[in-house]
């Protein structure tokens, strides 16, 4: 049909270099030689610049003898007997705990601070405000710093120990705390605490489908405390009370027992708390700001009073608008655990990006290893998070 | 009994009033400094508890604060004598002089005090294109982009580093420190991260495989890792991967890190606001026959950047914060020439850090505030128009 046409209205062909899936295709060869040309010089380069330095490569560093201390270890490991590779699950480990710890403490105050900043509280809401504010815009350095060498360091030695009270100590040296030691029958009460959560969990279903079915609610919180806490407590007083404290001595020069925690922990968990507590109180503020006040007034409307109100209309909604932006301050405050380096607590960075690659020098292996672990955490945790974004996301049709 | 007859008995007995009576003023209690009070502090026993709880914990802390930054604290003085509580037999709170002494130090570091002014003059037109960007009213400001993006950069690398031709000293950066090198890497940071971010944006929403999987790989893989172990990366593997002979200074080496952090996290930014147009302009764009880059640059780009501007500008607020860490990788910013400072024996006192950090505190607050009280500025201005 083509043919019949006269030349003039036939589409002139179009010449091959203005072809677009020609020049996609040009482009990307292009694209992709000058990242193989990339990676080409700096591998032959690295190998050169290896070879002169005399420094090995490879991972064979991970088996030798590390040969240095580290200040806080939560799995067994001594500096003459443990190897590169141990060192590096203590400062995984490290990092874990702290970001753990971190993460709960932020999300409390985070939260706390976020709903305050909507309170009809005059007073209250500009005092979170001001908290906002003044922490978002300082540098979390800075605020490590400060609560490290400002504060920390400038507490009493062990002598002038701060007693807190219940035999808990504080000093520049640390925090001393009370160990707890458990006898011969503590068991019981432990079986008892997972009977009553599994209790608590099967009451809480059997109470959602009473409700659904008669419309009449049970006094769900009550039952889940004594199950929880009340039967635990109960077969721990029954079984003769089978724990006791050992409490920090506070001696001359030293306090010797009860458990120690670091001050570089401390004043990390306490900076990174603070810190991401601020970030998190703007996602929840945010979030609750999204639920559109006709949805409070429509609940006061049912004679519902505001305390019910927030757990049953708000924040069911808001949570959808708070998770994702929360998971990236999770993975925020992992991520900035890595400051651990600057006051000296051991974490993943301090021990393995710090000391085992001075004493190996095996930069591009051990600063591979260390990113490819916070890669795996962030993912991880974001597909742990999606998951439960999607079990709560809006049913749609 | 007619009804007339009737209606009138019942409107004697009636009361019916003709003229309406003055308002009369609202409840004292709910009006005026009272009102306000019991509605904003005293509204409920749980608010009155909490107003009570928080002005108690004003009232021990404001008065603490003020009393270390100005009653308590020490304005003269020569060396740590006069900051030790021990020397002056009385409270001591700041010690400004460790300030007053420092202050050259925590500003240019170790930059020969012979060629200071050129520092000077770089925070000059640093300032004169700041202003002449963010000012609205400003005249040209598309020669002030010039100005910014090309013109201050190669003019404050001649004139920091020096050039022996023009008579200017060469100037190691070794020696750069304090405020100088702060400002620096947040400004390479600010220009590089932009049009960087730009590129990767659409690459990641380009159509060709190629450059979205790499695009993905750098952006995930940057934003998947801390600043300190790419900062660590830049620092001890980037020089690996270079001929000896190139190998880059210690503070190129962290610039390079930070420009690269910072553009992946601008690319999110940047890829953000490139959704949120709508196909039609991209449809209408092409349809008058635009090419990709002319669509891009006349089109798009100019309506996504600006629903972004707010984004961008918290992008920068983090950016100014994280660039303490190159403190990590041994560079003397602002941070770092404080903490060298607060453990110099000449000026080490218990207050000499609380001083120190609280000068680093305010510095980084009146540049972040200023910062984020733009942004919000700015997205006032941009949603006037969609306000009904």
């Amino acid at each position: 049909m083509s043919t019949d046409l006269p030349a003039s209205a036939r589409p002139a062909p179009v010449i091959f270099y203005n072809d677009p899936r020609v020049r996609s295709i040009a482009y990307q060869v292009a694209l992709c030689a000058v990242v193989a040309f990339l990676v080409y010089g700096a591998a032959s380069n690295a190998i050169e610049n290896l070879a002169r330095a005399r420094i090995a490569s490879g991972f064979g560093f991970w088996d030798q003898i590390a040969g240095f201390d580290i200040s806080q270890t939560l799995i067994e490991y001594s500096s003459r007997g443990s190897t590169y590779g141990r060192a590096f699950w203590v400062g995984l480990l490290n990092t874990l705990l702290v970001a753990g710890i971190g993460i709960v403490f932020a999300t409390i105050l985070g939260f706390a601070i976020g709903i305050s900043r909507l309170s009809s509280n005059w007073l209250l809401a500009k005092v979170a405000g001001c908290y906002v504010e003044l922490i978002r815009n300082l540098p979390l350095l800075l605020q490590l710093l400060f609560w490290y060498n400002a504060v920390l360091k400038t507490l009493p030695d062990i002598r002038d120990s701060i007693s807190i009270g219940w035999g808990i100590f504080l000093n520049n040296r640390g925090l001393f705390l009370p160990t707890p030691i458990f006898k011969h029958g503590f068991g019981g009460a432990e079986i008892a605490l997972f009977v009553g959560i599994a209790g608590g969990v099967a009451y809480r279903i059997w109470a959602r489908r009473q409700q659904e079915r008669t419309g009449r609610q049970a006094p769900v919180l009550w039952v889940t405390l004594a199950l929880v806490i009340g039967l635990p407590l109960a077969t721990f007083i029954v079984s003769g009370a089978p724990l006791s404290f050992e409490f920090p001595q506070a001696g001359r020069f030293n306090i010797t027992g009860g458990s120690e925690v670091l001050p570089e922990f401390v004043a990390l968990l306490f900076g990174l708390s603070v810190y991401t507590a601020a970030f998190i109180a703007e996602v929840v503020r945010a979030g609750i700001l999204a639920v559109s006040r006709g949805q409070t007034e429509a609940a006061f409307s049912l004679g519902l009073r505001p305390g019910p109100t927030l757990r049953l209309i708000v924040v069911p909604q808001a949570m959808r608008v708070i998770i994702p932006p929360l998971t990236s301050q999770y993975l925020n405050l992992t991520k900035n655990s890595s400051l651990a380096v600057a006051i000296g607590y051991p974490d993943l960075v301090q021990v393995f990006t710090g000391t085992v690659l001075n004493q190996t020098g095996q930069a591009v292996e051990v600063v591979a290893i260390t990113m490819l672990v916070y890669l795996v955490i962030s993912l991880v945790t974001s597909l742990l998070m999606n998951v439960y974004n999607s079990r709560m996301a809006l049913r749609e049709r | 009994m007619t009804m007339a007859e009737g209606d009138l008995a019942v409107a004697e007995l009636a009361f019916v009033r003709h003229s309406t009576i003055a308002p009369r003023p609202a409840p004292a209690t709910m009006t005026g400094a009272r009102g306000w009070l019991r509605k904003n502090l005293l509204s409920s026993p749980f608010n009155i508890a909490l107003t009570i709880l928080i002005s108690l914990l004003l009232a021990w802390a404001i008065p603490e604060i003020v009393k270390f930054l100005f009653i308590d604290a020490v304005w003269t003085g020569t060396d740590r004598d006069a900051c030790l509580e021990s020397v002056q037999h009385r409270e001591i709170g700041a010690c400004w002089p460790f300030v007053w002494e420092r202050l050259p130090y925590f500003i240019y570091g170790s930059y020969p005090i012979s060629e200071r002014w050129r520092v000077d003059l770089f925070f000059v037109m640093l300032a004169v294109g700041i202003v002449w960007l963010l000012w609205l009213n400003a005249p040209r400001r598309d020669l002030g982009a010039i100005y910014f993006f090309l013109i201050l950069p190669v003019t404050s690398f001649i004139l920091l580093t020096g050039w022996s031709a023009i008579g200017l000293r060469p100037v190691d950066t070794v020696l750069w420190g304090g405020v100088l090198v702060t400002i620096v890497v947040a400004a390479v940071g600010i220009v590089c991260s932009l049009p960087l971010g730009i590129l990767l944006a659409l690459g990641r929403r380009s159509r060709m495989p190629t450059v979205r999987v790499l695009s993905v790989i750098f952006i995930e893989f940057v934003r998947g890792v801390p600043l300190v172990t790419v900062l660590f990366m830049a620092s001890v593997m980037l020089p690996l991967f270079i001929p000896e002979q190139w190998s880059p200074d210690k503070l190129v080496r962290a610039l390079v890190g930070i420009a690269l952090f910072a553009s992946a996290y601008m690319a999110e930014v940047v890829r953000a606001g490139l959704q949120a147009i709508p196909k039609g302009q991209y449809e209408g764009a092409m349809a008058v026959g635009l090419r990709y880059w002319q669509m891009m640059r006349l089109v798009v780009l100019p309506q996504a950047l600006k629903v972004t501007i707010p984004n961008i500008v918290n992008t920068y607020i983090g950016l100014f914060k994280d660039t303490t860490l190159v403190f990590i990788v041994g560079i003397f910013d602002l941070l770092r020439t404080i903490e060298v400072s607060r453990i110099d024996p000449k000026w080490a006192t218990p207050v000499t850090s609380t001083t120190g950090y609280a000068v680093a505190a305010i510095f980084y607050l009146v540049f972040c505030y200023g910062m984020s009280r733009y942004a919000r500025a700015t997205e006032a201005r941009l949603t006037k128009g969609d306000r009904r």
